[in-house]
């Protein structure tokens, strides 16, 4: 099995140098690149791969980077952010890469730098990152001294300045538009998503926004081509995904498999099955913002369309685990508390919904239910879903909740009849 | 307020971009880095050196969750809150941190060591609970481990 995204990554996570990165490869895909191909080529490249957003959304990288307007008719300056604000709860496989191999990431972003004829390059980086940011700044420091980046890359003419952006911490700032906002010097709220940020977004001028992990795949695609990154795949969106798994598992951890590798899979190889004397009861298949999956579900393979078939999204494709020990009244009333600190505040179903529900479940979880309470949350998760706010923030928190309702109704209605959360 | 040392650091931020106002949250970060908060005076100070007005960079800085502005203790304790290592026992290490620290979350020691802040999800999931001490992350947290930790920041 080809695990191109991991292989230099050792066990102690250790970052690989500059040296150590040429010496496994690196590096080669850039003077590919700049040397036999035209940015547009790239761009093709990488839109023949099929290589949909590790980010979340599963938006076709290729198509996004050629809906930059035409370069000569572009205003200027134009440029890219790394999205490397890894705050979804459950989520931990940018990190990883960004620890693990820095230099991967970095040639990935002069890649789409090139392809997108960009001079600019931010990484925006959550400040508790403290590691990924001591590794990411030496491995910069290294590109430039080696003339990787800076003017006139490896005699190409092609020149590219890259900052990295340390948050100051909000759960926003990976909406893309806020993180705009951010990087600008203000509250990190979503503006609207018309004009697309590919025609107006930092300073209103042309910006791609990519995730680490989309990144890191680009300079394996350059080097082996199209076919071979979609012949990794299990499924037809192609690659390889770094999956992960947190909660009452044997061997929780993070593992690149191809993509379309089965949920049951993941859980019983990988993360060794369920602690003894637990029983698997639900997973939140990619982080804190999608819709529960259960037993049924184990067999879906962890794709893009096989997780939205199955009524939950891949996301970030770390899975979190609920067993039958846990209540999971009070894992939705975590995530609820977490989405209601972390709303901006900027547009009212959000900011005064998403704390009506945390309260809801509070008041559940201290044997403070009430009749009508399920209908309260019900009727939230319809006032905050899709298209009633600004941006996916609420309808993200309500796929949890939504999908818990659905799942573990009889654990929601106990709380409420026996005044008691029955796992205390 | 603003050494001449913070000064150049701030200048350097503003030469990335193409206004004062975008490095306004980079100030922020040097200013704390020196004083361990944000004041009245600081904030007046940042605002003053890059044209902005003081609500406006206030608006700014209470909307970020690491910028302070009240003092904190010497080290930072931010315990890890989210949903993995709520599953894996945050209530344990918070209420153990608690109890040994004499505070609750938000609030600093009366010696002024350690403030205690639960955090969002600190990509530590599979080492689950976790939590930073200033800039360095721990996971896999017992009794004995944090007993370890608190000993070594004094």
């Amino acid at each position: 099995m080809e695990r191109p995204l991991t292989r230099n990554i050792r066990p102690d996570g250790e970052p690989l140098e500059l040296k150590e990165y040429e010496r496994a490869g690196g590096y080669q895909a850039i003077r590919k690149a700049l040397q036999k191909m035209t940015p547009d080529e790239v761009t093709e490249l990488v839109k023949d791969s099929n290589l949909r957003g590790r980010g979340g959304a599963g938006f076709p990288t290729g198509t996004k980077w050629a809906a930059l307007p035409p370069k000569e008719k572009s205003t200027r300056p134009r440029y890219l952010i790394v999205d490397a604000d890894e705050m979804e709860p459950g989520a931990f496989k940018d990190r990883i890469l960004m620890e693990g191999d820095p230099h991967q990431l970095l040639e990935g972003m002069i890649l789409a730098a090139y392809a997108a004829d960009t001079e600019l390059a931010y990484i925006f980086l959550r400040c508790e990152y403290t590691r990924s940011a001591r590794c990411l700044a030496k491995a910069i420091a290294e590109a430039c001294r080696n003339n990787y980046l800076g003017k006139n890359i490896l005699g190409s003419g092609f020149n590219l300045e890259l900052h990295l952006h340390i948050s100051a911490g909000r759960y926003i700032c990976g909406e893309g538009t806020a993180l705009t906002n951010s990087l600008e010097g203000r509250r990190a709220v979503p503006s609207h998503r018309f004009p697309r940020q590919t025609d107006s977004g930092l300073w209103g001028k042309p910006t791609l926004m990519n995730n680490v992990e989309t990144l890191c795949n680009i300079p394996h695609i350059i080097n082996n081509g199209a076919e071979w990154f979609k012949s990794l795949g299990r499924s037809k969106d192609g690659g390889t995904k770094i999956y992960g798994v947190s909660g009452k598992v044997k061997t929780p951890g993070a593992w690149e498999l191809p993509m379309g590798t089965p949920m049951r899979e993941i859980l019983e190889e990988y993360a060794g099955g369920m602690r003894s004397g637990l029983n698997f009861r639900g997973v939140l298949p990619g982080g804190a913002s999608t819709d529960f999956l259960v037993e049924d579900h184990l067999d879906v393979p962890m794709d893009f369309d096989s997780v939205r078939k199955a009524g939950s999204r891949l996301g970030t494709g770390t899975m979190i685990v609920l067993d039958d020990q846990t209540c999971p009244v009070g894992m939705v009333h975590n995530l609820e508390r977490f989405f209601a600190q972390e709303s901006c505040g900027w547009c009212t179903p959000c900011r005064e919904g998403l704390p009506w529900t945390a309260k809801v479940l509070n008041a559940m979880e201290e044997g403070q239910g009430q009749a009508g309470d399920l209908e309260v949350l019900e009727f939230h998760t319809r006032a905050l879903g899709p298209g009633r706010t600004f941006c996916a923030l609420a309808p993200g928190a309500m796929e949890p909740l939504e999908s818990a309702l659905k799942f573990f109704r009889e654990d929601f209605e106990r709380h409420i009849t026996e005044k008691r959360c029955p796992w205390r | 307020m603003l050494t001449e040392e913070i000064k150049r650091k701030i200048e350097a931020e503003i030469e990335t971009c193409p206004n004062t106002q975008c490095a306004c949250i980079e100030a922020l970060q040097i200013v704390q880095q020196q004083y361990g908060w944000i004041s009245d005076e600081g904030l007046k100070a940042i605002a003053q050196f890059l044209d902005m007005t003081v609500d406006e960079l206030d608006s700014i800085a209470t909307f970020y969750n690491r910028i302070y502005r009240q003092p904190v203790g010497r080290h930072v304790i931010l315990i890890c809150s989210s949903v993995s290592c709520w599953i894996m026992g945050f209530e344990g290490v918070s209420d153990y941190l608690m109890q040994r620290l004499g505070v609750g979350l938000g609030e600093t020691t009366s010696d002024g060591r350690f403030t205690l802040l639960p955090v969002q999800c600190l990509g530590a999931c599979d080492h689950a609970p976790a939590m930073m001490i200033d800039d360095e992350l721990y996971w896999d947290l017992d009794r004995q481990k944090i007993d370890t930790l608190l000993e070594r920041h004094k």
